[in-house]
């Protein structure tokens, strides 16, 4: 085929996509974000302190890094869901998390005696947020990477795997507000090690379905 | 790189497209081609290849410019969002060639053809992906780009209304892509 003849069906083909990519994966979020609340609600429920436990500093914390890194990534994905769109002053969302994460866990070691650090690692529910974070974060990935596909991320495995932390933030968060670990020592790792299997399987499934 | 000028002129001719004016929509796709070609040819040299084998890259470029064109924010210049799009078909179709004959760069660099018109360049690989997707949506992508027929003398040929003309061509060049990226993962 010579590419004049290319051009010429191309042109005759006028159906395009009249939404902005920005409202897409919103609306991505906000179904995905809708389906983790109705599985929280039927399956977890708040915890019973949660009124007098929000103001502690360690479960603000909690929530202000997952819901962070929800913003920080969705941001991230909607740069790389266009090509040619320079990522911006959005990079520096991700140092930003690490570096409160890694002043938070400092301020804990300073602040508890190290006999007690193991137990507050361990927690009481490791295994429960190991599995549930991922359980809350599937519906929001699979929303996040079908509004994704209306886009052209130009690397898909990375587009993918910012998808899979953006989901797990979601998932992260709402399960927050059911967990009672919380020091950040946990927090780093069996919140760490859920949201990072999102967005490993994230990754995966970018590679393959966020192609174009 | 495309002249600023140019490249205003492109970003002008795309936004009227989107408005809905083909005869722009036409003037946009004949005017990148060039500067796609131009890309596509030197990524081929540098990895060891023949420029004259890019023209399927060109075209794969331009199947994906067009269903993709929704994701180019009309606020931003043209340029860098062809650039990224055309150099991401170029990785992809280096990365399914086995390894790259050794041919000493400034020797292909040499034969580099000038950019020539787009009516004489010709690519193999859509004619390829065209026959695995036969039937009705092959006949139609075929009557509208080799026959040259508009949409309305396709239906009357295939006895259809020119709305699901429109359709089956909208739907078999999505197939296209999607069958051409399958090849990569």
């Amino acid at each position: 085929m010579r590419t004049n003849e290319l051009i010429s069906a191309l042109v005759q083909d006028q159906a395009m996509r009249r939404w902005r990519l920005e409202g897409v994966l919103l609306c991505g979020l906000a179904i995905g974000g809708g389906m983790t609340a109705l599985g929280f609600l039927a399956g977890l429920g708040l915890r019973p302190d949660l009124e007098s436990a929000v103001m502690t500093l360690r479960v603000l914390l909690k929530l202000v890094v997952s819901l962070g890194l929800l913003v920080v990534c969705a941001g991230l994905t909607l740069r790389l869901a266009r090509p040619g769109v320079p990522v911006g002053g959005w990079r520096w969302g991700a140092p930003a998390l690490a570096l409160l994460l890694a002043g938070a866990v400092a301020a804990e070691l300073l602040a508890t005696p190290p006999a007690s650090w193991s137990a507050r690692m361990m927690g009481q529910n490791a295994l429960f947020c190991l599995a549930l974070i991922p359980a809350l974060a599937a519906g929001p990935l699979a929303c996040l990477l079908l509004a994704l596909r209306q886009g052209a991320p130009i690397r898909p495995g990375l587009s993918g795997a910012l998808a899979g932390l953006a989901a797990g933030g979601m998932g992260a968060a709402f399960y927050a507000l059911h967990c009672i670990d919380d020091s950040p020592l946990f927090l780093v790792v069996w919140y760490g090690l859920g949201i990072g299997f999102v967005a490993l399987l994230g990754a995966v499934l970018g590679r393959y379905w966020l192609r174009w | 790189m495309a002249r600023a000028s140019d490249e205003e002129d492109w970003a002008d001719w795309m936004r009227a497209a989107i408005a809905g004016d083909g005869a722009a929509y036409r003037r946009v796709l004949e005017a990148v081609t060039p500067f796609l070609r131009g890309l596509a040819r030197r990524g081929f040299a540098r990895a060891g290849l023949s420029p004259a084998e890019a023209e399927d890259v060109v075209q794969e470029a331009l199947l994906a410019i067009h269903l993709k064109r929704h994701t180019w924010d009309t606020a931003r210049p043209i340029g860098p969002w062809l650039s990224a799009i055309a150099r991401n078909k170029l990785v992809d179709a280096l990365r399914r060639r086995p390894t790259a004959a050794h041919v000493p760069i400034d020797d292909l660099l040499e034969t580099l053809p000038a950019a020539g018109g787009a009516e004489m360049e010709e690519g193999q690989e859509l004619d390829r992906l065209l026959e695995q997707l036969g039937g009705r949506q092959r006949d139609i992508v075929r009557a509208l780009s080799l026959e040259g027929r508009s949409a309305r003398e396709a239906a009357q040929q295939f006895s259809m209304s020119e709305g699901a003309v429109r359709v089956a061509l909208h739907r078999a060049l999505k197939a296209l892509a999607l069958i051409s990226g399958r090849q990569t993962a």
